[in-house]
Protein backbone atom coordinates (compact mmCIF):
# COMPACT_ATOMS: atom_id res chain seq x y z
CA UNK A 1 0.00 0.00 0.00
CA UNK A 2 1.60 3.29 -0.95
CA UNK A 3 1.13 5.87 2.34
CA UNK A 4 0.63 9.82 1.52
CA UNK A 5 3.45 11.53 2.81
CA UNK A 6 3.10 13.63 6.07
CA UNK A 7 4.18 16.44 3.70
CA UNK A 8 1.83 15.81 0.80
CA UNK A 9 -1.28 15.50 3.41
CA UNK A 10 -0.26 18.87 5.24
CA UNK A 11 -0.19 20.50 1.68
CA UNK A 12 -3.51 19.28 1.11
CA UNK A 13 -4.94 20.30 3.98
CA UNK A 14 -3.58 23.86 4.14
CA UNK A 15 -5.15 24.26 0.17
CA UNK A 16 -8.03 23.24 1.53
CA UNK A 17 -8.12 26.30 3.90
CA UNK A 18 -6.62 28.60 1.58
CA UNK A 19 -9.11 28.13 -1.05
CA UNK A 20 -11.99 28.73 1.57
CA UNK A 21 -13.92 25.62 1.06
CA UNK A 22 -14.23 24.42 4.47
CA UNK A 23 -16.87 24.61 6.67
CA UNK A 24 -14.68 24.45 9.91
CA UNK A 25 -11.03 23.59 10.41
CA UNK A 26 -10.35 22.36 13.76
CA UNK A 27 -6.53 21.43 15.22
CA UNK A 28 -5.07 19.87 18.75
CA UNK A 29 -3.51 22.52 20.74
CA UNK A 30 -1.03 21.14 23.54
CA UNK A 31 -1.27 23.25 26.58
CA UNK A 32 -0.49 23.12 30.68
CA UNK A 33 -4.34 21.82 31.49
CA UNK A 34 -4.45 19.81 28.93
CA UNK A 35 -4.70 19.29 24.68
CA UNK A 36 -7.79 21.01 23.93
CA UNK A 37 -9.17 20.89 20.28
CA UNK A 38 -9.73 24.09 18.82
CA UNK A 39 -12.41 24.96 16.01
CA UNK A 40 -12.69 27.83 13.58
CA UNK A 41 -15.33 28.87 10.90
CA UNK A 42 -14.48 31.58 8.86
CA UNK A 43 -15.88 33.77 10.94
CA UNK A 44 -13.62 32.76 14.02
CA UNK A 45 -13.44 30.52 16.81
CA UNK A 46 -16.22 28.39 17.26
CA UNK A 47 -15.12 25.52 19.46
CA UNK A 48 -12.62 24.87 22.14
CA UNK A 49 -12.84 21.11 23.93
CA UNK A 50 -11.15 20.18 26.72
CA UNK A 51 -10.24 16.40 26.34
CA UNK A 52 -11.17 15.92 22.78
CA UNK A 53 -12.29 12.84 21.15
CA UNK A 54 -11.74 13.88 17.64
CA UNK A 55 -13.55 11.39 15.69
CA UNK A 56 -16.48 12.56 18.33
CA UNK A 57 -15.80 16.42 18.01
CA UNK A 58 -15.33 15.89 14.22
CA UNK A 59 -18.88 14.42 13.99
CA UNK A 60 -20.34 17.35 16.03
CA UNK A 61 -18.66 19.50 14.24
CA UNK A 62 -20.14 18.40 10.92
CA UNK A 63 -23.27 17.71 12.24
CA UNK A 64 -23.88 21.33 13.43
CA UNK A 65 -21.72 23.40 10.84
CA UNK A 66 -21.52 21.51 7.92
CA UNK A 67 -19.66 18.62 6.97
CA UNK A 68 -17.03 20.06 5.08
CA UNK A 69 -14.41 19.37 8.26
CA UNK A 70 -10.51 19.22 8.57
CA UNK A 71 -7.68 19.66 10.46
CA UNK A 72 -5.68 21.76 9.61
CA UNK A 73 -3.07 24.18 11.62
CA UNK A 74 -3.10 27.49 9.82
CA UNK A 75 -6.61 28.29 10.60
CA UNK A 76 -5.86 27.30 14.39
CA UNK A 77 -2.61 28.74 14.49
CA UNK A 78 -3.57 32.46 15.88
CA UNK A 79 -5.28 30.68 18.91
CA UNK A 80 -2.35 28.47 19.73
CA UNK A 81 -0.26 31.29 19.84
CA UNK A 82 -2.46 33.62 21.96
CA UNK A 83 -3.16 30.99 24.46
CA UNK A 84 0.33 29.78 24.21
CA UNK A 85 0.91 33.75 25.54
CA UNK A 86 -1.55 33.32 28.09
CA UNK A 87 -0.67 30.24 30.14
CA UNK A 88 2.83 31.86 29.97
CA UNK A 89 1.17 34.89 32.02
CA UNK A 90 2.47 37.37 28.79
CA UNK A 91 -1.42 37.87 27.64
CA UNK A 92 -4.38 39.03 29.78
CA UNK A 93 -6.43 39.10 26.70
CA UNK A 94 -7.21 37.58 23.90
CA UNK A 95 -8.02 39.24 20.52
CA UNK A 96 -9.53 36.65 18.92
CA UNK A 97 -12.86 36.43 16.47
CA UNK A 98 -15.64 34.17 17.61
CA UNK A 99 -18.07 32.24 15.84
CA UNK A 100 -21.34 32.10 18.46
CA UNK A 101 -23.65 31.30 15.60
CA UNK A 102 -24.72 27.83 17.59
CA UNK A 103 -25.80 29.69 20.60
CA UNK A 104 -29.25 30.80 21.11
CA UNK A 105 -29.74 34.71 21.32
CA UNK A 106 -30.01 34.53 25.29
CA UNK A 107 -27.24 32.55 25.25
CA UNK A 108 -25.34 34.66 23.14
CA UNK A 109 -26.29 37.91 25.24
CA UNK A 110 -24.55 35.97 27.98
CA UNK A 111 -21.15 35.02 26.39
CA UNK A 112 -21.11 38.34 25.61
CA UNK A 113 -20.99 39.87 28.18
CA UNK A 114 -19.02 36.78 30.04
CA UNK A 115 -16.02 37.99 27.42
CA UNK A 116 -16.01 41.51 29.37
CA UNK A 117 -15.12 39.95 32.59
CA UNK A 118 -11.43 41.04 33.29
CA UNK A 119 -8.48 39.11 33.68
CA UNK A 120 -7.88 38.50 37.32
CA UNK A 121 -11.30 38.73 38.58
CA UNK A 122 -14.18 36.73 38.84
CA UNK A 123 -17.67 37.60 39.61
CA UNK A 124 -20.69 35.56 40.05
CA UNK A 125 -23.82 33.67 38.44
CA UNK A 126 -26.02 36.04 39.72
CA UNK A 127 -24.22 39.01 38.85
CA UNK A 128 -23.74 37.85 35.45
CA UNK A 129 -27.74 37.12 35.04
CA UNK A 130 -27.70 41.29 35.87
CA UNK A 131 -25.92 42.38 33.57
CA UNK A 132 -27.05 40.12 30.73
CA UNK A 133 -30.61 42.18 31.30
CA UNK A 134 -31.78 38.91 32.88
CA UNK A 135 -31.82 39.41 36.34
CA UNK A 136 -33.33 36.55 37.77
CA UNK A 137 -31.67 34.08 35.39
CA UNK A 138 -28.82 33.20 37.53
CA UNK A 139 -29.54 29.31 37.11
CA UNK A 140 -29.77 30.03 33.52
CA UNK A 141 -26.43 31.53 33.46
CA UNK A 142 -24.78 28.96 35.31
CA UNK A 143 -26.31 26.47 32.18
CA UNK A 144 -24.86 28.75 29.97
CA UNK A 145 -21.18 28.56 31.29
CA UNK A 146 -21.53 25.22 31.29
CA UNK A 147 -22.21 24.90 27.95
CA UNK A 148 -20.33 27.49 27.02
CA UNK A 149 -18.61 26.60 23.74
CA UNK A 150 -15.43 28.16 23.56
CA UNK A 151 -13.63 28.29 27.23
CA UNK A 152 -10.85 30.17 28.68
CA UNK A 153 -11.06 32.59 25.55
CA UNK A 154 -14.62 33.00 26.80
CA UNK A 155 -13.60 32.61 30.31
CA UNK A 156 -16.72 31.28 32.03
CA UNK A 157 -13.51 30.02 34.75
CA UNK A 158 -14.12 33.67 36.51
CA UNK A 159 -17.71 33.10 36.76
CA UNK A 160 -18.44 31.67 40.61
CA UNK A 161 -20.86 31.22 43.25
CA UNK A 162 -22.32 33.95 45.33
CA UNK A 163 -20.32 32.24 48.06
CA UNK A 164 -17.43 32.60 46.89
CA UNK A 165 -17.38 28.79 45.58
CA UNK A 166 -16.14 27.36 42.54
CA UNK A 167 -19.54 25.81 42.12
CA UNK A 168 -18.51 23.51 38.32
CA UNK A 169 -16.35 23.70 35.41
CA UNK A 170 -17.71 21.99 31.93
CA UNK A 171 -13.45 21.08 31.80
CA UNK A 172 -13.45 19.92 35.83
CA UNK A 173 -13.67 21.81 38.73
CA UNK A 174 -9.28 21.36 39.07
CA UNK A 175 -8.53 23.12 35.58
CA UNK A 176 -10.82 25.93 36.71
CA UNK A 177 -8.49 26.38 39.91
CA UNK A 178 -5.73 26.16 37.72
CA UNK A 179 -6.90 28.75 35.91
CA UNK A 180 -7.84 31.43 38.71
CA UNK A 181 -4.31 30.21 39.99
CA UNK A 182 -2.58 31.58 36.54
CA UNK A 183 -4.56 34.34 36.58
CA UNK A 184 -3.96 35.13 40.33
CA UNK A 185 -7.42 35.04 41.30
CA UNK A 186 -7.10 32.56 43.93
CA UNK A 187 -4.31 32.46 46.49
CA UNK B 1 -27.52 1.83 9.67
CA UNK B 2 -29.23 4.92 8.74
CA UNK B 3 -26.36 6.83 9.96
CA UNK B 4 -23.35 4.74 7.98
CA UNK B 5 -25.44 6.42 4.70
CA UNK B 6 -25.38 9.84 6.13
CA UNK B 7 -22.34 11.71 4.13
CA UNK B 8 -19.48 11.95 6.63
CA UNK B 9 -17.03 14.59 7.89
CA UNK B 10 -14.55 15.38 5.10
CA UNK B 11 -11.96 14.89 7.48
CA UNK B 12 -12.87 10.95 8.33
CA UNK B 13 -13.50 10.06 4.34
CA UNK B 14 -10.08 11.67 3.22
CA UNK B 15 -8.11 9.68 6.19
CA UNK B 16 -9.97 6.31 4.80
CA UNK B 17 -9.11 6.93 1.49
CA UNK B 18 -5.96 8.94 0.94
CA UNK B 19 -3.40 6.16 0.65
CA UNK B 20 -5.58 4.11 -2.03
CA UNK B 21 -6.13 7.37 -4.29
CA UNK B 22 -2.40 7.72 -3.80
CA UNK B 23 -1.99 4.56 -4.24
CA UNK B 24 -3.83 4.79 -7.74
CA UNK B 25 -2.58 8.17 -9.04
CA UNK B 26 1.30 6.68 -8.57
CA UNK B 27 0.51 3.59 -10.95
CA UNK B 28 -1.49 5.82 -13.12
CA UNK B 29 0.53 8.97 -13.41
CA UNK B 30 3.95 8.22 -11.92
CA UNK B 31 5.33 9.46 -8.16
CA UNK B 32 6.39 12.95 -9.82
CA UNK B 33 3.05 14.50 -11.34
CA UNK B 34 0.53 11.71 -8.41
CA UNK B 35 1.78 14.84 -5.81
CA UNK B 36 -0.19 17.47 -8.08
CA UNK B 37 -2.90 14.84 -9.22
CA UNK B 38 -3.31 14.02 -5.49
CA UNK B 39 -4.39 17.48 -4.06
CA UNK B 40 -6.41 18.32 -7.30
CA UNK B 41 -8.49 15.40 -6.62
CA UNK B 42 -9.41 16.19 -2.89
CA UNK B 43 -9.62 19.64 -3.75
CA UNK B 44 -12.83 18.81 -6.72
CA UNK B 45 -14.20 16.37 -3.88
CA UNK B 46 -14.71 19.23 -1.43
CA UNK B 47 -15.58 21.55 -4.27
CA UNK B 48 -18.12 18.84 -4.87
CA UNK B 49 -18.94 17.22 -1.52
CA UNK B 50 -21.97 19.70 -1.29
CA UNK B 51 -23.84 17.75 -4.07
CA UNK B 52 -23.74 14.58 -2.34
CA UNK B 53 -26.87 13.19 -1.12
CA UNK B 54 -25.38 10.19 0.98
CA UNK B 55 -22.43 8.60 1.84
CA UNK B 56 -22.48 5.43 -0.16
CA UNK B 57 -20.10 4.15 -2.97
CA UNK B 58 -17.30 7.16 -2.05
CA UNK B 59 -14.58 5.48 -2.96
CA UNK B 60 -16.09 4.78 -6.11
CA UNK B 61 -16.93 8.52 -6.16
CA UNK B 62 -13.30 9.72 -5.35
CA UNK B 63 -11.60 6.78 -7.41
CA UNK B 64 -14.17 8.72 -10.72
CA UNK B 65 -12.61 12.07 -9.29
CA UNK B 66 -9.11 10.93 -9.67
CA UNK B 67 -9.37 9.48 -12.51
CA UNK B 68 -10.97 12.42 -14.60
CA UNK B 69 -7.85 14.56 -12.58
CA UNK B 70 -5.78 11.78 -14.59
CA UNK B 71 -6.99 12.86 -17.75
CA UNK B 72 -7.10 16.52 -17.77
CA UNK B 73 -3.52 16.25 -16.73
CA UNK B 74 -2.65 14.28 -19.65
CA UNK B 75 -5.10 17.11 -21.99
CA UNK B 76 -6.17 14.14 -24.58
CA UNK B 77 -8.36 10.94 -24.25
CA UNK B 78 -6.47 7.94 -22.78
CA UNK B 79 -3.14 8.43 -23.70
CA UNK B 80 -0.79 5.98 -25.13
CA UNK B 81 1.09 5.87 -21.90
CA UNK B 82 -2.37 4.88 -20.43
CA UNK B 83 -2.87 2.57 -22.39
CA UNK B 84 0.68 0.75 -21.91
CA UNK B 85 0.74 -3.04 -20.17
CA UNK B 86 -3.17 -3.69 -20.01
CA UNK B 87 -4.10 -6.59 -21.19
CA UNK B 88 -6.80 -6.77 -23.72
CA UNK B 89 -7.73 -3.41 -24.23
CA UNK B 90 -10.59 -2.79 -25.68
CA UNK B 91 -9.52 -0.61 -28.58
CA UNK B 92 -11.77 -0.69 -31.50
CA UNK B 93 -15.04 1.59 -31.33
CA UNK B 94 -13.65 3.04 -27.90
CA UNK B 95 -16.05 5.82 -27.75
CA UNK B 96 -14.39 9.42 -27.04
CA UNK B 97 -13.74 10.10 -23.37
CA UNK B 98 -16.52 12.80 -22.60
CA UNK B 99 -19.13 10.88 -24.42
CA UNK B 100 -18.42 7.76 -22.03
CA UNK B 101 -18.67 9.83 -19.00
CA UNK B 102 -21.78 11.44 -20.02
CA UNK B 103 -23.65 7.92 -20.75
CA UNK B 104 -21.87 6.65 -17.78
CA UNK B 105 -23.36 9.59 -15.38
CA UNK B 106 -26.86 7.61 -15.31
CA UNK B 107 -25.31 4.66 -14.05
CA UNK B 108 -24.99 3.43 -10.21
CA UNK B 109 -22.06 4.87 -8.71
CA UNK B 110 -20.19 1.48 -8.67
CA UNK B 111 -20.77 0.47 -12.25
CA UNK B 112 -20.18 4.13 -13.50
CA UNK B 113 -16.68 3.41 -11.55
CA UNK B 114 -16.19 0.36 -13.18
CA UNK B 115 -16.97 1.36 -16.87
CA UNK B 116 -15.29 4.91 -16.74
CA UNK B 117 -11.60 3.13 -15.54
CA UNK B 118 -12.26 0.34 -17.80
CA UNK B 119 -13.26 1.53 -20.89
CA UNK B 120 -12.01 5.40 -19.96
CA UNK B 121 -8.70 4.70 -19.20
CA UNK B 122 -8.40 0.86 -19.54
CA UNK B 123 -7.22 0.48 -16.45
CA UNK B 124 -7.00 -4.04 -15.93
CA UNK B 125 -9.89 -5.59 -14.29
CA UNK B 126 -7.87 -6.72 -11.16
CA UNK B 127 -6.79 -2.81 -10.40
CA UNK B 128 -10.71 -1.56 -10.79
CA UNK B 129 -11.38 -4.42 -8.05
CA UNK B 130 -8.24 -3.18 -5.74
CA UNK B 131 -9.37 0.52 -6.04
CA UNK B 132 -13.02 -0.48 -5.70
CA UNK B 133 -12.18 -2.83 -2.83
CA UNK B 134 -13.72 -5.87 -4.25
CA UNK B 135 -12.34 -8.33 -6.45
CA UNK B 136 -11.19 -8.63 -9.71
CA UNK B 137 -14.34 -10.68 -11.11
CA UNK B 138 -17.07 -8.20 -9.52
CA UNK B 139 -15.00 -5.05 -11.34
CA UNK B 140 -15.73 -7.09 -14.43
CA UNK B 141 -19.28 -8.05 -13.60
CA UNK B 142 -19.91 -4.35 -12.39
CA UNK B 143 -18.22 -2.85 -15.57
CA UNK B 144 -20.24 -5.48 -17.71
CA UNK B 145 -23.43 -4.99 -16.22
CA UNK B 146 -23.00 -1.02 -16.59
CA UNK B 147 -22.52 -1.76 -20.40
CA UNK B 148 -25.80 -3.71 -20.35
CA UNK B 149 -27.47 -1.17 -19.35
CA UNK B 150 -26.16 1.54 -21.30
CA UNK B 151 -26.79 -0.75 -23.96
CA UNK B 152 -30.52 -1.19 -22.83
CA UNK B 153 -30.53 2.72 -22.99
CA UNK B 154 -29.75 2.18 -26.75
CA UNK B 155 -27.48 5.18 -26.70
CA UNK B 156 -24.22 2.85 -26.82
CA UNK B 157 -23.31 2.08 -30.10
Amino acid sequence: MTHVTSQLDGRFRAAAADAGLLDAAYDLVDTPIGTLLVAATETGICRISFDPEPEWEVEQLSRLLGTKILRVAKPVDEARRQLDEYFERRRTEFELAVDLRLSAEFSRRVLEELAKVPYGETTTYGALAVRAARPRAARAVGTVMNRNPIPIVLPCHRVVGSTGSLVGYGGGLERKEQLLRLEGALL
Amino acid sequence: MMEAMAVPPFERFYVEHRDVVFGFLVKRVGRAQAEDAFQETFLRALRGWGTLRHGRHLRAWILTIAAHVVFDSAKSPPSNRLLQGDEGAAEDGLPAYAELAHLADELPPTERAAVVLRYGYDLPYAEIGAALGSSEDAARAAASSGIRRLRKKERWT
